[in-house]
Parts: C-alpha cells; structure tokens; sequence
C-alpha cells in the first residue's frame, strides 16, 4: 500500500537544511555514509511531517462581517461570541499599588504581577487559583518566573530577591544591585539582570554562582530583553542602539542604530526572526535579526511606542498610552496597514505579553492588569515534553530533572545557536592573519651562556665577544629563514606577468590611475 | 461575526484514572524546540560521562585450576557451559551463571594443549603434550563411574593445537605436522607438511569450510586445504605469530596475534601487507578470539591485559585488567556477543562484559530506545574534544602506561632518525616504507 502524499511545505518545515554535499568527502565509503546519513535525516522529517496529522487543536481566528472590519471589534463583543471557558480568560483586574509588570510561565499557566509599590501576586490565571500575594514594602522594579512556577526572582529597590510559591524569602542576591530589567534564559538556567549602573549580570540559578557580570558601559538600561532562539540579550538605551550581548564576551555581539531618537520599547519574535523596536520618533521599526542592515518595515504611530511584544503566531502587539493595537503579522505589506484589533484599557500601559499556548494578551498598567482575547496569537498544539500547561506534580518534577541534566553551558550563548555542530573550518580572516604573522616576525630573545671554561683560558671580554658572535649567526639564520617564508608567501600572490613586450590591451585590473605609471621605453 | 479561541478541554489532555497513563501530546515544530544542537551536545556529553560511570566490565574470578589455564573449549549450543584445560593436564568444565566448576578431571599427563568441542556439542576433543588425542563426551558421567575418553588417538608427533571443521566430522591437529582427523578413525586422513619445525596454533575457516590455517615456529603463516594434498601458501612475517582467528563472518578475513606486540589483520586475497596493524599492546600478544559479528575481536597478552578491537580500528575500543590478573594466556568471546572470558597464568578464568557499561539482564522497549538514542547521540557528537577526551580516557596500569610511553617515545626517534636519513642521503636512495610494508617478509606459494 502506497503511502499518502505529504505537502511539500510540511516536508520543508521539519528539515534541517540542505542536503549534505558529497564533493568534497574522498573516499567511496565516507561518500556512502553521507548518503545513508541523508536517507536516515530524510525519513526522520518525513516521519515529523507525518505526525502533523495528529494534532487535534486548531489555531483561533476572528472573521469580520461584511462591511466591518476586525479592529472595531471590542474584547466585550468576541467574549460574548466564544465559548464559556474561553471567555473566562478575558478578565480585568483593578489593583492599587501599580504601576505594574507582568510575567507568564513557559507554559503559559501561571502569571505573575509585581507593582512599583510592592505589591506581588502569582496565581494560576486559567483557575484564579492564588499562590501568593503580599506586598515587599520596597519598590519592584520587574518581577521574572524561573524555570518552574514554584520559583520567582523579584527584583527591588535595592537588591534581587528570590521566593517560593508560598511567598516565603528564599534567597537575596546583593551582587545584583539595583536591578530594572530581569529575563530567564530556561534552557541556560541562567537569571540575566541589567541595572541602573549598566552593569549585565547572569545568575546560574542551579547552582546560585554569577557566572557573568560586566559594566556594559551603557549607563542605565532601562529597556531589555532576550532573543529566545539565542538566548543572547538585547538591549536599549537613549541613544537609539540596541546592543546584544553574550555572558562569556564583554563587548557587544552586534550593535545597530534603530531609531535617531532615544528608544522606548524593544521585543524579540519566539523564532528569533525579528526584532521590533519603538522609539520616541513614534515609529516602530521591524528588523531582521540575521540581517541588520535596515529595517523590513517602518510603522508610524499616533504617539510613541511604551510596549512591544510578538506572539508565537507573529502577532505584533503595541501600546501607545493606554491604547494596545494589534497587528495579524509582524512584517505587513503596506506601509499604512490597518490593525487586527485595537482596544482601549484604564490606563497607561506598563507590560505587554502574550500568553503562550493562548490566544491571550496580558496587558499590565498603572492600575491593574487586563487579559485580552487575541484570536489566532498563539501557538494551539503544544509539546508535553517542552512545555505542558496541564502538567502534574509528578511530571512537574521529571521535567525539571530532565532540563537541569539538559543545561546548556553558558559558553554556548553565542548569536549562531547551532555552531557547535558545524566544522571548525579556518576562516578567510584566520588565514591571512596566518600570513601576515609570517612577514612580522620579531627575531626571538636569544639566551646564550657561555661555557664555564679553566681559569685563564679567556676572561669576561672574550666571553662576551662569544656571546655576541653567537647572537649575530642565529639572528642572521633566522632572518634567512624568515625571509625564505616571506618569499614563499609572496611567490604564491604574485599576478602572473605576460612577457615584458607584449601590452595587453585590457589590463584585468587597470585602473584611472595608470596614466600617472611610468612608461617603459622603448629600446 | 466568527471567532475562535483556543480552548482546550482538559480531558483531552488529563489521564482519566491514576492507573493511566500520563498523555503527551507532541508538537515535532522545530520552532518549540530551541537551542537543539546545543541540547543535544549536553545531552550526548552526559550520555558519555555515564558511559564510563557504568564502565564495571568485571563480572566473575572463577578458580578451582591448580596450574594456569591454557585453553579454552566453548560449548557450539549452550552459552552456559565452558571447558577450560590447564598446565596440568586438568580440564574443568564450568556452568557460568552459577560460577561453578561442573565437573573435572586429569586428562592428558603435561599440558593440555586445545579444546575443541564437536558441532553438535554432545563430544569434545582435547590434546596434550602427552601425543594423544582424547575424544569425551560432553555430559557428566554418572555419580561413580570414572572419566574415560569415548576414544584415544595416539599420534606419531608432538601436538600442540586442535580445530574443529564447521559441520563435517573432521577435525585438524597441529604440531610437527599438520594431521587431518576423522572423529570415527584411529589414523590420520591426511598429513600437511611443509618443512617447519612445528605448528603451534590451528584454525579452520567457519565460512569457507575446507580452508585452515596455522601458525608456524619460523615466524610464517601456513594455510591448508582440506581437500588437497598439499598446503596451500605460506607467508613469513617479521616475528612469530602466536594465534591466529578467522573473521566468522569475512571469509577471507583472519587476524594473528604477533609476538612482536602488535595484530594483524590480513585478507586472503592480498597476503603482501596486513589490511590493518592493531597496536597498544605492550607486550606479546598470546591469544586472539573474534566477536561472533565479526566487527571486533579480544586480544590476550603477556602484558597482564586484555583488549578489544574494532577490525577497521589501529587501536583499542578497551581495556581490561585486574590487579590480580597475570600474563592473560586465552581468551574467548561468547557466543552471544556479550560476554568475554580471559584465563591466565595465576590459574583463574575471568568473565568479563564484552561492552564496559552495558546494562545485563532484560530491558523494556522504552529502555532499549533511551540506549539507543544515547548510542546515536554519542556517535554523532563523537569528534568533539571534550567527549572524545571522556570517551577515551582510560585509568591502565602504571607500568603499563610507562611502557607505553618509552615506547611511543623510540618509535618517533627511529620515525626521526630515518627521516633525517632520508633527508640527506642521495635523493631515492633511501625510500619511505610504510609501515604497513614492513611486516611481511616472503611469501610462498
């Protein structure tokens, strides 16, 4: 029996890039192993392609009427055309000591809220079940989950503090000092802090060590995230220029000038792909990550941007005061495009996010948190094993085994995540820095000491002399020697000459400034 | 208007019922999967660090011997039982998983110098310095009667190996000659000579039947034909060869184990250079057995250790040695691929796993996948330094890690020296000889 088709998009989807080429492998047997390699790789996306079949969840949508558009839609009107349980995730909450910032879980279960004024609370939002709530009596600049739902970081006034679901203080971390901006890298287990002194540090939280900390000579950054495909951080500043930064590197990975005007608001795609950036010239720019040279698309906005996220499906999601718009994909076609959905909140708007494995935005402001229904944002079929929002105690607890055995060196954190598997091939770089240390070569120190000889047979001076003679012949033979380098390095460049009396009529290199050469005479 | 949220119901998703299983739905996208290459690399590190916390390849000392074991005798049908001969004259058989000697006598006065046992397994055949050949059979007598031979072939010359034909009731005896021996008579079918002072070790051919081949006291390497009247060809190396085992699954593949502390694997077809040098050993290698997948074999030596190579590999998978354990004289490699037994002159036979940290005894499905997506992983990221580094590391010996290292150190002297010869003499005067060139010396046909 024949096997069905599979779509080609599919196909495409679950493989990892090109074929192998065999050109350059020499033998026959190698040949025949790269090829038996390819069929395994082939059929193992083919096999992924395959399993598509069996996702038994599809992805949200909202279609207009005739005459309408999507965007007049208000959240009252879609909660009242979907279900019961999905309507419950649409909810307000006033709370009173905001301005606040919010977090969801890898797995999109649980949510965190931390208010300038101290107030913290964590609870699962799908039950409203309540883990903790209190108040640090300290100001809280950003709040961050870590790997599990049972742990928080918290950053205050002063220093980082950890806790437990329970609320109760389990650790205090005052090497990171007045902290503004956390992310966790879950795969690195690493906490990445920026503070108002620029300082960059990353907290292994498995083994609670600064594995990193540096002066980003920034001052204070104010604005950051993490690219999730790199796990390299970004960060903005007032002058416009976001700066990517890696523990084990103390210079910036890459830098790009993205507005001319200080920055306001910074995001990364999950896939890595683009990275959206607001600034006070009340554009919003879309870059490509791989690609810095200019942006794929520039928005104009009615006011500056204070919030940008992007959801698993490419939902573009921004705020202008306390309005939140947003928009089906992240790079539109037309340069004027008209917003997806568009919703007024009670506030000015302090923390963007979409929830994960929902079709839910988290919107946090001065005066509480709303949860909008975002149609078609997330991602509908999940991973049990990466992340699972029905997940047991029980599985709870594998899974947090697993990743900590699974920890990622920090050494890795590098802008292309996937090095490791590539050869280490010599660069282009590598290889003239290779030869240009052939023709700049010192003559090394010569340590010469002179035979201890009978008394009377050659005093100081003659040892001397010793000595210098034996110096000179050794620097002459190692200039020789160098020299015999440097010629075989030339030899290997030299253009190849015509012979001296025939002109060519086209030199393959002439230039405008051959007329200045001097001619040859003729004899 | 029409709208739809994800909205997910539970019990899609929740086990009914404890007794159920835990339901993962998996999403394959690459996309939720970040940092792969990265998490794979992790992974497969930790799959090495594991394999070498495992790596306890020691499984049994049995000793009841009362001089050192000679040779070996593996039963062709029950992975159990094994027959073992000593200096003795002594033969023993075991029963393995009970680690318990079944059943011994005296057989031969001096050595015992070959167990084989008949295709069948219901006979085996032993020789000793005693120029007899003794045929037994392979079950215990019963309580009060005495060992006797079901036969006794007495032989004109010295014997000092034995090797049974595949399927045919034949089986071939070496010493000053080369006999031919049917199981049902008193005489040799046929004598192969070919001007040696003796033949030390023997061994038939298990696919290409008729073929045999055996290893002279003048360094050379005969083959025989069952079939002909006169040996075959004959190849004379730079030192003896003390062992010699047919690939069970190459026809024309053998490997000898030299005297001068390397194997060679040849091919038949080829005999001017061995296909492959296996080095590390540091001493004379006395014994050579074949895996029955014919991908590896297991090397005893004089250096009080045993290892295991790759055929295609110039050095070893592994190490095996014990702190007791003196000059390894045998060495067998079970039936099943998975056990390896070494006897040695402190009279002991050792069993010992063929893989370090292999898991024994029964695994599930989801186990047998796990080992081998780690096999898979271990492979792939294989070239990596810091697991090539955890995979290789071996803890061997002080002595033998000194010796190895004189050694290394006056190989590159002479690799130098000859260079340097060949550097500033006339130019072709002096040319490159691979060392693979280098082994053997003559061949005769």
């Amino acid at each position: 029996m024949r096997k069905p088709e599979i779509d080609k998009k599919l196909l495409k989807k679950h493989l990892r890039g090109e074929h192998a080429d065999e050109k350059g492998v020499k033998t026959k047997f190698f040949k025949e192993k790269l090829k038996r390699k390819e069929v395994y790789l082939e059929y193992a996306a083919e096999q992924a392609a395959r399993a598509e079949i069996l996702k038994n969840e599809e992805e949200g949508f909202i279609e207009a009427d005739q005459d309408e558009s999507t965007a007049d839609y208000t959240q009252k009107e879609i909660v009242q055309n979907v279900d019961i349980t999905a309507a419950t995730k649409h909810f307000n909450l006033s709370l009173d000591f905001g301005p606040y910032r919010l977090r969801y879980t890898k797995n999109g279960r649980h949510l965190l809220l931390g208010g300038r004024r101290g107030h913290i609370a964590a609870f699962d939002w799908v039950t409203k079940r309540i883990h903790c709530e209190m108040n640090v009596m300290e100001e809280v600049a950003d709040v961050s989950w870590l790997h599990l739902e049972t742990m928080f970081a918290c950053a205050q006034k002063n220093w980082v503090y950890f806790y437990d679901n329970q609320g109760t203080e389990i650790h205090c971390i005052k090497r990171m000092s007045r902290v503004n901006r956390m992310e966790f890298l879950p795969y690195h287990f690493l906490l990445a802090t920026a503070s108002s002194e620029g300082f960059l540090s990353w907290l292994d939280v498995s083994i609670g060590e600064i594995v990193a900390q540096y002066n980003s000579k920034a001052g204070d950054i104010r604005i950051m995230c993490q690219n999730p495909y790199n796990a390299v951080l970004c960060t903005g500043g007032s002058k416009g220029v976001v700066s990517m930064w890696s523990p084990t590197v103390r210079e910036p990975l890459a830098k790009v000038l993205v507005h001319s005007t200080p920055m306001t608001a910074i995001a990364v795609d999950p896939k890595g792909m683009h990275l959206a950036t607001g600034g006070l010239d009340r554009s919003l720019k879309v870059w490509d990550i791989r690609k810095l040279s200019g942006p794929l698309a520039v928005y104009k906005c009615g006011m500056a941007v204070n919030e940008i996220d992007i959801s698993q499906k490419g939902v573009l999601a921004f705020s202008t005061g306390n309005i939140c718009e947003m928009y089906k994909q992240t790079v539109m076609e037309s340069e004027n495009p008209s917003p997806y959905l568009r919703e007024r909140v009670n506030d000015y708007v302090y923390g963007l996010r979409f929830c994960p494995y929902e079709d839910v935005l988290g919107v946090s402001t001065g005066k509480g948190f709303t949860s909008l229904l975002v149609p078609g944002s997330g991602e509908p079929n999940f991973d049990g094993l990466e992340a699972n929002p029905f997940q047991t105690k029980k599985q709870r607890r594998e899974h947090e085994v697993h990743a900590l055995l699974e920890k990622i060196p920090m050494d890795l954190i590098s802008l292309e995540p996937n090095e490791i598997r590539g050869v280490d091939v010599e660069t282009l770089q590598d290889k003239v820095n290779a030869k240009k240390s052939i023709l700049f070569v010192k003559p090394p120190r010569i340590d010469f000491k002179s035979r201890r000889k009978m008394k009377g047979k050659g005093g100081s001076a003659n040892a001397a002399k010793n000595k210098q003679i034996v110096k000179d012949a050794k620097r002459k033979e190692f200039i020789k020697d160098a020299k015999k380098a440097r010629d075989k390095v030339f030899e290997q460049h030299k253009e190849k000459s015509t012979t001296e009396d025939f002109i060519p009529l086209e030199s393959s290199n002439a230039t405008v400034l051959d007329r200045f050469k001097v001619k040859k005479k003729n004899k | 208007m029409k709208v739809k949220v994800i909205s997910r119901n539970p019990d899609e998703y929740m086990r009914e019922t404890k007794r159920d299983l835990h339901k993962v739905p998996r999403n394959y996208d690459p996309t939720l999967h970040p940092f792969e290459a990265a998490r794979e690399y992790v992974r497969a590190l930790n799959a090495t660090k594991l394999d070498r916390v495992f790596a306890k390849p020691f499984l049994a000392s049995l000793d009841g011997h009362r001089d050192g074991v000679s040779c070996f005798g593996k039963h062709p049908e029950r992975l159990s039982t094994l027959c073992s001969g000593a200096y003795d004259g002594e033969i023993r058989v075991w029963d393995l998983p009970m680690r318990s000697c079944v059943r011994n006598f005296v057989a031969h006065e001096g050595f015992v110098r070959g167990i084989t046992y008949t295709p069948c397994g219901e006979r085996f055949i032993t020789v000793g310095d005693d120029k007899t050949v003794k045929i037994w059979k392979a079950e215990t007598p019963e309580v009060g009667d005495e060992e006797e031979p079901v036969n006794t072939l007495l032989s004109r010359t010295v014997l000092l190996g034995v090797s049974h034909h595949r399927t045919e009731p034949i089986f071939a005896t070496c010493g000053e000659v080369c006999n031919i021996w049917d199981e049902t008579r008193n005489e040799p079918l046929n004598v192969l000579k070919w001007g040696v002072d003796s033949l030390h070790a023997i061994a038939f051919n298990m696919v290409e039947t008729s073929i045999l081949a055996a290893c002279a006291s003048d360094r050379s390497v005969i083959f025989y034909d069952k079939r002909e009247t006169k040996p075959l060809r004959k190849m004379v190396l730079t030192m003896k060869s003390n062992k010699l085992a047919w690939n069970p699954m190459e026809a024309f593949n053998f490997t000898v184990a030299n005297e001068d502390f390397n194997l060679y694997t040849f091919d038949t077809r080829q005999l001017k250079n061995p296909v492959k040098i296996h080095y590390d050993h540091v001493s004379a290698v006395t014994d050579v057995d074949y895996s029955p997948t014919g991908k590896e074999f297991v090397s005893a030596s004089y250096d009080k250790t045993i290892r295991i190579y790759e055929i295609h590999k110039s050095h070893s998978r592994d190490i095996y040695h014990t702190k007791r354990m003196q000059h390894v004289v045998c060495v067998g490699w079970s039936y099943d691929n998975k056990y390896i037994y070494s006897g040695s002159d402190e009279m002991n036979i050792r069993l010992w796993k063929a893989r370090a940290s292999e898991k024994l005894g029964a695994t599930r499905p989801r186990e047998r996948a796990n080992f081998n997506y780690q096999e898979a992983l271990k492979e792939k990221y294989a070239a990596h330094p810091e697991i090539k580094r955890i995979a290789r590391h071996r803890q061997v010996p002080k002595k033998i890690y000194n010796t190895h290292k004189k050694m290394r150190a006056i190989k590159d002297k002479e690799k130098k020296k000859e260079a340097n010869v060949r550097k500033h003499s006339k130019k072709g005067k002096f040319k490159f000889v691979a060392e693979k060139k280098k082994v053997v010396l003559k061949e005769d046909v």
